[in-house]
C-alpha cells in the first residue's frame, strides 16, 4: 500500500467519524444565520436540552440495539406507559413522587426483561417483538389511564424536567454554580484525553500531533464554555442535563470498556464469529433489550415531568427520532458499528432543524419532510461508504 | 463425434494467486466428461469461467463452444447459448412449487403478459418424467429429499434446452440409491445427445459413468484419460491428481510425544435439520501431548462438522459419544464450556465465523479469551493492547499498529490474527481447520512454524486438511475421514499420498465389500 492511498483511506475513514460533527456544526452555523442567532440565545439553548432530552436518553438505548443488530420499535409505548404508571400511583393514589419514579423505571426494566425474553430465548426477531411490544404497551397505556390524562405532578416531580441548579454559588447575572460545573467538566476532559494519549505513546501507538492535540481540546473547550455561559446567563443548569450527561459518560464508558459492550460490537459485526469465541449471545440479546427498557423508564419519568401529566398519547413517535439519531450518528444498518457520542451528535442535529426551524416560523410539515431527507442522506452516506470500502 | 467445447490456454488470476495456468479443456459432443483433482485444484473456478460467472474478460484464453468463440458476460448468457451449470449448493427456494422453481426467471407467460400455470404446471410435469420424478408439481421443494431436489435442478436445466451440462460434484449430499439414480439419468440425457461435465471426488463413480476424465492439479491441466482403456482405473486418477513433485518445504518438527491429552470415543452426529442424516458415524480418535495428528479428508467428508460438533456442539444434532480430556469425561454443551475446558477451534473459513471484520486487530485476538483481560465486567484495555502487541510481534502479524480494521489485512495476516485468538485462550488442544487456505506460500511455511511451536509447548494439535503434502510434511500420525466415517489412521512414516487418498475415497459400500473380501481371503 503506498502512502498517499494510506492517507486517502485514513481521511476517508476520519470522513466518516468526524464527518458527523461537521454536518453538525454546519447546521447549527446555518440556522444561526436564518434566525439571526435567536438559536444560540440563552433561553432558547436552554429549551433545546429540556425539549429533546428524552429523545437522546431513549437514543443512548437505541444505538446499542442498533449495534447489536436489532432495532426496538416500542420505546415510544413503553415511555409512555411507564409515565403512566408513575401518574397513576402519585397523582391517583397520591403516593410520593420518588415512588413514581422509581415505579416508572421498574416498568421501563420490566417491559425490556419481556421484550429481551421474546427476542433472545425464543428467537422473535426484535422487530417483530417491539412492533408488538409498541401495540401492546400503548394499550397498556390506555388501558390504565383510562383514555384520559392526569395531572398535576407534585412539584419535586416536575422539577425533574424543569427544574434548574440555580443560585447554588450565587453569581451576578448568571450561576456561577454552571459556569463552576462546566468547566471541571472541561479540565476533565482534557486530563482524560492527555492521559489516554499519553498511555497510546507509551505503547507505541500513533497519536495525533501535539498541535492537532491541542487544537482539539481547545475548540472543544471553548464551544463548552460558550454553551455553559449561555446556560448559565438563563434560568441555569437544568437537572435534566445533569441526568442526560451522567447516562452519557455511564454507556460511552459501558459500550467501549467493558465485556458486555464488547460483545454487543462482536454480535453484531459477526454473529457466527462471536458464537464461537464462546460469546453468550442469548445473555447479551437479553441485556441489550433490557437496558433499552431501562432507559425507556427514565425517558417517561423526564416525558411526564416535563409536560407535568401522564398522557394516553405520550411518546407517540419517539422511537423513531431514536432511530433516527442513532443512524445520523453514524450507526451501520448491517449493525456492528455505532457510537454513543455518534448518537448524541444525531439527536441534536434532529434537535436543531426541529427547533430552528420552528423558530423560523416553520411548521410540523416542513420539519418532518426535511428530517426525512436528513435520515435518508445520512444512511446514504454509509452506504456510499461501505460500497467504497467493499469495492477496494 | 465432434467437439462440443474447447478451452484454450485458459489463465485466472486472483490478486496474489494464480487460480488457473494455461488450462485446457476438450469435451466431445454427446459424451460425459468428469473432472477430478483435490480441493482447490481450481475445478470449480474454471467451471466458474466457462459459465460467465467470471466474465468475458477477467481471464485470458478462448472458450470455443459449438465452433465459434464464446465470450459470455454473464451466467445469463452462457444459458442462452445452452451451457447449464447445476452448482453443489442447490440454488432452489425452499418455499416455491416444484414448477414455479424450475421456470423461475423463465416464466412461462400467456399473451396478457401474466403467468400461465396451466402451462407452466403441465411443462413441468412433462420435465419431471423425463428425470425420473414423479411429484406433483405443486409440492413445495423444501418437502422433497436433496435427491430429489437435485432431479428437480436437472429438470430446470432441461427447460432451458440445455447442451451442455455441467454438475458441481452432484452426488456429495445423495445418498447410494439416489445417487445411482442420478448416474442412470446422467446416461440416458447422454442418449438424448446432451453433453454433461460432471466435477466428483468420488472416483468409483467416474469410472462407472465417464468417457473422459480431465485431471487437474494446482491450477493445471495435468492429463486427459479415455477411460475406456483398459489400465486407466481408480489408483490410475489418483496418481495423476496427487502426483507433484515433492520439493515442499516445511519447518523441520521433531516431535516429542508424551502422554494422550485427548480422546474422541464413539463420536455420532445427525444433520441439524434432516432427520435420518447421519453426518459423523462413529468417530474414535485421540490426539498426545506435543503431537501433530492430521486429519485427512475431502469437501464433504465431515471434517468440519467433526470439529465443530466436538467444540461445544457448534454443529448439528443428537451427538453422542465421549469426549475425554487427560483422561476425564467432558460435557462440552456449550463453546464457552469447550474454551474453559482448554479447547480451541481455529474455523476453516476466518472471514465468516473466525474474525469480526470490521473491528480492529486488537480487539479480534482478545475476543475469545475477553475473561483473562477482565475484572468485575471491566475490560483492561491497556493490557488488551499490550497482548495485542505481544502478538503483532510474535506471530508476525504485518500491519501498522494494532488498531487496524481486520479487513485491511491480507489473508495470511487475518489467519495469523485468528490463531492468536485462540492461542491466547490458553487451549491444551487446538484444532486447526484448513489453516492454509487462501494464503500464499510463504504465510503456509509461517503458519506451519506456528503450529511445530504449539507442539513443542506440549499442546495436542489436530490439523484438518485436504491438501496431502501438506499434512506429510507436518504432521506425525494422520487419520482419513471419508463419508463421515473414520477410515483409517496412519503414522507419517507409513502414509503415502496414494494410500490416503484411497482411504479418503472409501465409500461405505466399497468399505464392507473391501472387508468380505478380506474374510473371504482369509477363510
Amino acid at each position: 500500500m503506498t502512502g498517499t492511498h494510506h492517507y486517502r483511506d485514513l481521511i476517508l475513514r476520519n470522513l466518516r467519524q468526524s464527518g458527523i460533527f461537521i454536518a453538525f456544526v454546519a447546521i447549527v452555523l446555518l440556522f444561526t444565520q436564518l434566525t439571526d442567532g435567536t438559536l444560540l440565545s440563552p433561553g432558547n439553548l436552554t429549551n433545546i436540552v429540556l425539549q429533546y432530552s428524552y429523545i437522546l436518553v431513549l437514543a443512548i438505548g437505541m444505538v446499542i440495539v442498533i449495534i447489536g443488530g436489532h432495532i426496538d420499535l416500542s420505546v415510544g409505548s413503553v415511555a409512555a406507559f411507564a409515565g403512566a404508571v408513575s401518574g397513576i400511583l402519585v397523582i391517583k393514589e397520591g403516593m410520593p413522587w420518588w415512588v413514581g419514579v422509581l415505579a416508572a423505571i421498574g416498568v421501563g426494566i420490566a417491559a425490556g426483561a419481556w421484550q429481551g425474553f421474546w427476542v433472545a430465548f425464543v428467537g422473535i426477531p426484535a422487530f417483530i417483538t417491539t412492533l408488538a411490544g409498541m401495540l401492546l404497551f400503548r394499550g397498556a397505556t390506555w388501558y390504565v389511564l383510562g383514555s384520559i390524562s392526569l395531572s398535576p405532578f407534585p412539584k419535586q416531580y416536575q422539577e425533574i424536567g424543569n427544574g434548574f441548579a440555580n443560585g447554588w454559588l450565587g453569581g451576578d447575572g448568571y450561576d456561577l454554580f454552571t459556569v463552576l460545573i462546566f468547566a471541571f467538566a472541561v479540565v476533565g476532559y482534557a486530563v482524560g484525553t492527555w492521559r489516554s494519549r499519553q498511555a497510546r505513546i507509551a505503547y507505541n501507538q500513533s497519536v495525533e500531533s501535539i498541535i492537532l492535540f491541542i487544537l482539539k481540546i481547545v475548540v472543544v473547550g471553548v464551544v463548552v464554555m460558550a454553551f455553559a455561559w449561555q446556560l448559565a446567563q438563563d434560568r441555569g443548569l437544568p437537572y435534566v442535563l445533569i441526568i442526560l450527561g451522567v447516562l452519557i459518560m455511564a454507556y460511552t464508558i459501558i459500550t467501549t470498556r467493558t465485556v458486555f459492550g464488547r460483545h454487543v460490537y462482536a454480535i453484531g459485526g459477526n454473529l457466527t464469529a462471536a458464537t464461537l469465541s464462546g460469546v453468550k449471545v442469548k445473555w447479551v440479546n437479553f441485556g441489550i433489550l433490557l437496558n433499552m427498557g431501562f432507559l425507556a423508564g427514565v425517558a417517561g419519568v423526564l416525558y411526564s415531568a416535563r409536560t407535568n401529566s401522564a398522557q394516553p398519547g405520550a411518546g407517540n413517535l419517539f422511537e423513531l427520532d431514536a432511530i433516527a439519531a442513532s443512524f445520523i450518528g453514524g450507526a451501520a444498518v448491517t449493525g456492528g458499528v455505532g457510537r454513543v457520542t455518534g448518537a448524541m451528535v444525531g439527536g441534536l442535529i434532529m434537535a436543531v432543524l426541529s427547533n430552528g426551524m420552528s423558530l423560523m416560523g416553520l411548521g410540523l410539515p416542513e420539519q418532518q419532510m426535511v428530517k426525512g431527507l436528513v435520515l435518508l442522506l445520512a444512511v446514504a452516506f454509509d452506504v456510499y461508504n461501505k460500497r467504497r470500502a467493499g469495492t477496494k | 463425434m465432434s467437439t462440443i467445447l474447447q478451452m484454450q490456454g485458459i489463465t485466472k488470476e486472483f490478486p496474489g494467486v494464480k487460480a488457473l495456468e494455461d488450462v485446457t479443456l476438450t469435451v466431445e459432443e454427446g459424451e460425459i466428461h468428469a473432472i477430478c483433482g483435490e480441493n482447490g485444484a481450481g475445478k470449480s473456478t474454471l467451471m466458474k469461467v466457462l459459465s460467465g460467472v467470471y466474465p468475458y474478460g477477467t481471464y485470458d484464453g478462448d472458450i470455443v463452444f459449438e465452433g465459434e468463440v464464446a465470450r459470455f458476460h454473464s451466467i445469463n448468457e452462457s444459458e442462452r447459448a445452452g451451457i447449464v451449470i447445476i452448482h453443489q449448493e442447490l440454488a432452489l427456494v425452499p418455499h416455491l412449487t416444484v414448477a414455479e422453481n424450475i421456470f423461475l426467471g423463465n416464466e412461462r407467460r400467456g399473451r396478457t403478459g401474466l403467468i400461465n400455470w396451466n402451462r407452466a404446471n403441465h411443462e413441468a410435469t412433462d420435465l419431471m418424467n423425463q428425470v425420473g420424478l414423479h411429484e406433483n408439481p405443486l409440492t413445495p421443494v423444501s418437502q422433497l429429499g436433496v435427491g430429489k431436489q437435485q432431479l428437480i435442478e436437472i429438470a430446470k436445466a432441461l427447460s432451458k434446452e440445455v447442451k451442455l451440462l455441467i454438475l458441481d460434484e452432484p452426488t456429495a449430499a445423495l445418498n447410494d440409491v439416489d445417487s445411482a439414480h442420478l448416474l442412470d439419468l446422467l446416461r440416458s440425457l447422454k442418449k438424448r445427445g446432451i453433453t454433461s461435465i460432471m466435477i466428483s471426488h468420488k472416483l468409483n463413480e467416474i469410472e462407472s459413468v465417464a468417457d473422459t476424465t480431465t485431471v487437474i492439479r494446482d491450477g493445471k491441466t495435468i492429463e486427459q484419460l479415455d477411460m475406456s482403456e483398459a489400465d486407466v482405473d481408480q489408483d490410475r486418477m489418483i496418481r495423476g491428481m496427487v502426483g507433484r513433485d515433492l520439493e515442499h518445504r516445511y519447518p523441520a518438527h521433531e516431535p516429542h510425544i508424551g502422554e494422550e491429552v485427548f480422546r474422541v470415543k464413539d463420536w455420532t452426529v445427525y444433520h441439524p435439520t434432516q432427520q435420518d442424516r447421519v453426518i459423523i458415524e462413529d468417530a474414535s480418535f485421540f490426539i498426545r501431548a506435543g503431537e501433530v495428528v492430521g486429519l485427512a479428508g475431502l469437501m464433504g467428508a465431515g471434517r468440519t462438522e467433526l470439529a465443530m460438533s466436538l467444540f461445544g456442539r457448534s454443529y448439528g444434532r443428537a451427538h453422542s459419544g465421549t469426549i475425554l480430556k487427560d483422561g476425564k469425561e467432558l460435557h462440552l454443551r456449550t463453546v464457552s464450556d469447550a474454551i474453559s475446558a482448554g479447547i480451541a477451534y481455529v474455523t476453516e473459513d476466518r472471514k465468516k465465523y473466525g474474525l469480526n471484520l470490521i473491528d480492529n486487530v486488537r480487539r479480534n485476538i482478545s475476543a475469545a479469551a475477553l475473561f483473562k483481560l477482565t475484572r468485575n465486567g471491566w475490560v483492561n484495555g491497556n493490557e488488551e493492547l499490550k497482548v495485542a502487541e505481544e502478538y503483532r510481534q510474535s506471530m508476525n502479524i504485518k500491519t501498522p499498529t494494532v488498531m487496524q480494521t481486520v479487513n485491511n489485512l491480507s489473508g495470511g495476516n487475518q489467519q495469523k490474527v485468528v490463531l492468536s485468538k485462540w492461542i491466547y485462550t490458553d487451549a491444551d488442544v487446538v484444532i486447526l481447520d484448513e489453516p492454509t487456505r487462501g494464503i500464499d506460500v510463504g504465510a503456509k511455511y509461517e503458519i506451519f512454524t506456528i503450529v511445530n511451536r504449539l507442539a513443542a509447548e506440549g499442546k495436542a494439535v489436530l490439523v484438518i486438511s485436504s491438501e496431502l503434502p501438506e499434512l506429510l510434511g507436518t504432521c506425525d500420525r494422520i487419520y482419513a475421514l471419508a463419508f463421515g466415517r473414520i477410515t483409517g489412521v496412519v503414522d507419517v512414516a507409513d502414509a503415502t499420498q496414494e494410500g490416503l487418498m484411497k482411504l479418503m475415497t472409501q465409500e461405505r459400500s466399497a468399505a464392507n465389500g473391501g472387508a468380505e473380501e478380506m474374510e473371504q481371503a482369509q477363510s
